[in-house]
């Protein structure tokens, strides 16, 4: 089974799709990164799906469940690169990833990631 | 040829123009206004019959290839009277009113013998009938043709995407929002964010008449693609009555921003990118 490599940059986790997931890769990646947050105490996760064509509802709601599980460790996960195509399809799965934050891409996805960072660190 | 074909073909025959003067008469006044041009189609459909009928043609199967030329003059009329926008009933009653001279001319010939006339009559009359209904049919799928370009062309002039600012698009929808309709402006507008890098589009259906519970649902969906992809998306030219209407039909536009007129949402856009809009003076 292909495992997704997850790259630690600074304070970010950032993983980067690019096979066609299986419901088994998406399982190991969602207990990877868990066990990376923890481990690393990274406070955001940058999830690249740009190469990710295919989707169906069980990949939709992974993407649900890793940030759930992610905001749980204390850390913002963000989406970038969704192709028209994966946005429609989730859509009309009636998927509409509540409490994802998404981005057009990786640059952006930093930004957010920055401006999330903080509004937390203000909070505080 | 079998003698009620001849005894129709003679019936056709005698006289053309009294003939097609008294098929004249016997439409009424409504459909007489368009004179001369009627003769005309009147001249030809009777050339038609009778050369249908010259080839042995059986009244009741007008599909066979004896009746190929009345079938192609008869497409014609009808074409002609849809693209002029005539009613289907107008149509067949100028067919059907060739029935009164018809009649008269077999009663004459048939006066001595009612047995004759009978199967004449109803040779006739199934005759008429049939072309009347093949003008019906032709005058239909035209109208359909006509009704199924529009629509291709509706579709394909329905919603550019436009570029207002760096990194804001609009997109003016006009018209009924279908299935369809929705579909092709979330596909372009979904590529042209890609394409362009833009953060910010704005749809705006101030050229949209009516806002039902489908419509907002396609609206809703569209806005959630445009989440997903990590854009904003803002809904403007709400007016007054679709605002009541969405309230009332209890929709929920929580979360989603929105405006009533596009100037509205392009000051919100450029505050959001950071921009600030003053006068010089």
């Amino acid at each position: 089974m292909e495992r997704i490599p997850i790259l630690r940059m600074g304070q970010t986790l950032l993983v980067t799709i690019q096979i066609d997931m299986q419901d088994q890769t998406a399982m190991a990646l969602q207990e990877d990164l868990a066990a990376k947050i923890a481990e690393t105490g990274a406070n955001g996760v940058m999830i690249d799906i740009s190469a990710l064509e295919i989707v169906d509802s069980f990949v939709g709601r992974m993407l649900s469940s890793i940030s759930g599980i992610a905001r749980i460790l204390s850390a913002v996960t963000v989406v970038v690169g969704m192709q028209p195509a994966v946005a429609i399809t989730l859509v009309e799965l009636g998927l509409s990833l509540p409490g994802v934050r998404t981005a057009l891409n990786v640059e952006r996805g930093m930004q957010l990631l920055d401006t999330v960072r903080r509004e937390k660190f203000l909070d505080r | 040829m079998n003698d009620t074909n001849q005894a129709l073909l003679d019936a056709l025959g005698a006289e053309e123009s009294q003939l097609v003067e008294s098929w004249h008469a016997a439409l009424p006044l409504s459909a007489q206004t368009t004179g001369q041009s009627s003769r005309g189609e009147a001249r030809q459909l009777l050339a038609g019959l009778r050369d249908g009928l010259r080839a042995g043609g059986a009244p009741e199967a007008l599909d066979t290839p004896a009746w190929a030329p009345l079938r192609q003059s008869l497409e014609a009329l009808s074409a002609a009277r849809a693209a002029k926008g005539e009613k289907a009933g107008d149509t067949s009653l100028f067919v059907l009113a060739l029935k009164k001279p018809m009649f008269d001319a077999l009663q004459q010939r048939f006066a001595k013998d009612p047995a004759g006339l009978g199967a004449a009559l109803w040779s006739a009359t199934s005759l008429v009938d049939k072309v009347a209904q093949h003008t019906v049919t032709t005058f239909q799928s035209t109208r359909e043709d006509i009704i199924r370009r529009q629509q291709q062309d509706l579709l394909e002039l329905s919603t550019p995407v436009v570029k207002l600012w760096e990194g804001v698009l609009a997109v003016p929808m006009i018209g009924v929002l279908d299935s369809s309709r929705t579909q092709l402006v979330m596909e372009s507008l979904l590529q042209s964010i890609v394409s362009s890098g833009s953060a910010l589009a704005i749809i705006d259906i101030t050229g949209v008449p009516t806002v039902d519970t489908l419509v907002a649902q396609h609206l809703l969906k569209t806005v959630t693609a445009i989440r997903l992809m990590g854009a904003d998306c803002i809904i403007s030219g709400i007016r007054p009555q679709i605002a009541q209407t969405i309230v009332h039909l209890g929709i929920d536009l929580q979360g989603i921003t929105t405006k009533a007129t596009l100037a509205d949402a392009l000051l919100v856009a450029l505050q959001r990118s950071g921009w600030r809009v003053s006068r010089t003076d």
